[in-house]
């Protein structure tokens, strides 16, 4: 059975619909690229699968067990963790203390708690930045802040906003490697992101949105030469070439 | 194991113990009552601030209405006092429980509003217990109600003429609830809470229930912030609307914290032991004759504070830690 399950999930937002019946599953321990142009509804998608709004209508199962409409409290206590696009750092705290806050969701202990985020930011890379305030690190140091705070709640699915977006190309393959580590831990990624040739090599599979629905799911390979794909990222011009 | 978190944490408590000593010590040596009496008022107000720190600092919850559990633990105290003879050495924790409930049934509706709308309500729902309790004949009205002078006792914490017994409860009083906010830095409520204050939407994606974190601090500072008062009530012995549940009282609570360093441990201490002083003095030395050159005095310090340290007084001290980040 698969770890994830997206069944009919439709949300809409006033008028505009920003996800309109969308379905796919997520296999335990694959990284899923959750691809489609601007406004495409990859975000709004995320923050129904992290609990963050309530689909209206379908559903968002965990091991067989609906998740959405439970709230974001729940959805983290039950293994579903998540960057955010625009990174949301706490800013009056240390790095080590941000991450803290992450391992707080798995026990009570302020000892534990510590041992664990620190153990987190030496998996990411950040030991050397434990004791610095988060406002002052470097937009890359900041995602893999997110990527950390995220992975101290032990979560199960790991959702990462583009998390490469933005970056320079090494900056951007360190990212890779981190998040090739992070599926080595035996956690679930669904990770959305705008660059093709980054995000298609990390992935076993990748569900393509286009205004709001799916347009294709399929390998990497498939999607790259799929005719649909070509004109919703580049118009109909270049679907024929 | 060992961090630079635990060591912080270290340090604070040896500087806070080496502060703890000279405030036991020094007033030993101080005759002068005007000065006395200036050391319990900004012990008194380093602890009330405090007390707003803990929902306003740590959580991020700017709350304006302070003055009603402020009153209420003054009141309830008091009236305990009054008209069932319970000691106020109890009555003081009574008031504080009833403080600490008070501000859970503030929060109840108002946390639902967040930044300037939550500072609002709770400027409203103060004004509404000031003029509650203006016009409720059981609790004196606007008369008030006169504290009975009993035998100086430990267990009525009267001391008659005598300031330093009070000023050790107000010492007392101020340790307690830097512990506390000690504590909670160190707790998992208080990176909770300080994940609230910081972004609500990071906090609840990794588990943090914004909710129950707001009354929780709302409950803590409500206590604290009702024992003040109750404490307050004790050592003036006699209380009204307007000399415990005034508006002005919400804002002379929050000031010390703001001015201090919102968020710290030492900016409440900092904040009252600048603000209380030159508040009492220019109002003794410049105040009197209705001209208000005291609240200018005291105006303009807050001003001058505000542009040249706007994070606080605190963050002078923080300099060396890492330098300019």
């Amino acid at each position: 059975m698969a770890l994830l399950e997206i069944a009919g999930v439709s949300k809409s937002f006033g008028g505009v619909a920003a996800n309109v019946d969308i379905s796919f599953e997520v296999a335990e321990g694959e990284i899923l690229g959750l691809i489609g142009p601007n406004g495409a509804g990859k975000t709004s998608l995320f923050n129904s699968i992290a609990g963050e709004v309530t689909p209206d209508s379908g559903e968002i199962r965990l091991d067989g067990i609906r998740v959405s409409g439970l709230g974001p409290v729940e959805c983290a206590a039950r293994g579903i963790a998540r960057t955010f696009q625009v990174v949301r750092s706490f800013d009056s705290m240390t790095v080590l203390e941000n991450v803290m806050v992450g391992a707080f969701a798995r026990t009570a202990h302020a000892r534990e708690a510590m041992r664990e985020a620190t153990e987190t930011l030496d998996f990411c890379g950040l030991r050397g930045r434990a004791d610095r305030p988060a406002w002052s690190l470097s937009p890359p140091e900041k995602r893999r802040l997110e990527v950390a705070r995220a992975l101290a709640t032990h979560p199960r699915v790991l959702l990462l906003d583009e998390m490469l977006t933005g970056l320079t190309p090494t900056e951007a393959q360190e990212g890779v490697q981190l998040v090739r580590d992070v599926q080595r831990r035996g956690i679930t990624i669904i990770m959305v992101e705008h660059v093709m040739e980054i995000v298609l090599p990390l992935v076993s599979r990748a569900v393509v949105l286009n205004l709001g629905r799916v347009l294709t799911i399929g390998q990497p390979a498939e999607i790259v030469r799929n005719p649909e794909v070509i004109r919703a990222y580049l118009g109909d011009r270049y679907a024929a070439a | 194991m060992d961090n630079f978190i635990l060591a912080r944490r270290r340090r604070e408590l040896m500087v806070a113990g080496a502060l703890l000593v000279v405030a036991v010590v020094v007033p030993r040596f101080i005759a002068d009552v005007t000065t006395l009496n200036v050391i319990i008022l900004s012990l008194l107000f380093a602890g009330l601030a405090q007390a707003w720190n803990i929902l306003g600092g740590y959580c991020g919850q700017i709350s304006l209405g302070h003055a009603l559990y402020f009153g209420i633990g003054a009141y309830v105290s008091t009236l305990l006092y009054v008209h069932a003879g319970l000691p106020p050495s109890a009555g003081i924790f009574l008031g504080g429980v009833v403080g600490g409930i008070a501000a859970l049934l503030v929060g109840w509706p108002c946390f639902r509003l967040s930044g300037h709308y939550y500072a609002i309500a709770t400027v409203v729902v103060g004004e509404i217990g000031y003029l509650l309790f203006l016009n409720w004949d059981y609790v004196g009205g606007a008369t008030g109600v006169y504290i009975p002078i009993a035998k100086p006792s430990l267990l009525n914490l009267q001391f008659g003429k005598d300031k330093l017994p009070y000023l050790y409860l107000v010492l007392a009083f101020a340790a307690a609830t830097w512990i506390a906010a000690w504590l909670i830095e160190g707790s998992r409520w208080g990176y909770a809470w300080r994940a609230v204050k910081d972004d609500v939407v990071a906090a609840r994606s990794l588990g943090v229930n914004i909710f129950s974190s707001k009354m929780a601090a709302a409950a803590i500072s409500g206590f604290f912030t009702g024992l003040g008062g109750a404490i307050y009530g004790l050592y003036v012995g006699y209380i009204d609307p307007d000399s415990v549940m005034a508006g002005h009282f919400s804002i002379l609570i929050a000031l010390p914290a703001v001015l201090g360093g919102v968020g710290t441990l030492w900016g409440p201490i900092l904040g009252a032991a600048l603000l209380i002083p030159v508040k009492e003095l220019s109002s003794s030395y410049l105040g009197g004759s209705g001209r208000g050159v005291d609240l200018m005095l005291y105006g303009a310090m807050i001003v001058v504070v505000a542009l040249a340290q706007p994070q606080g007084l605190v963050l002078l001290f923080r300099r060396r830690a890492h330098g300019p980040a």
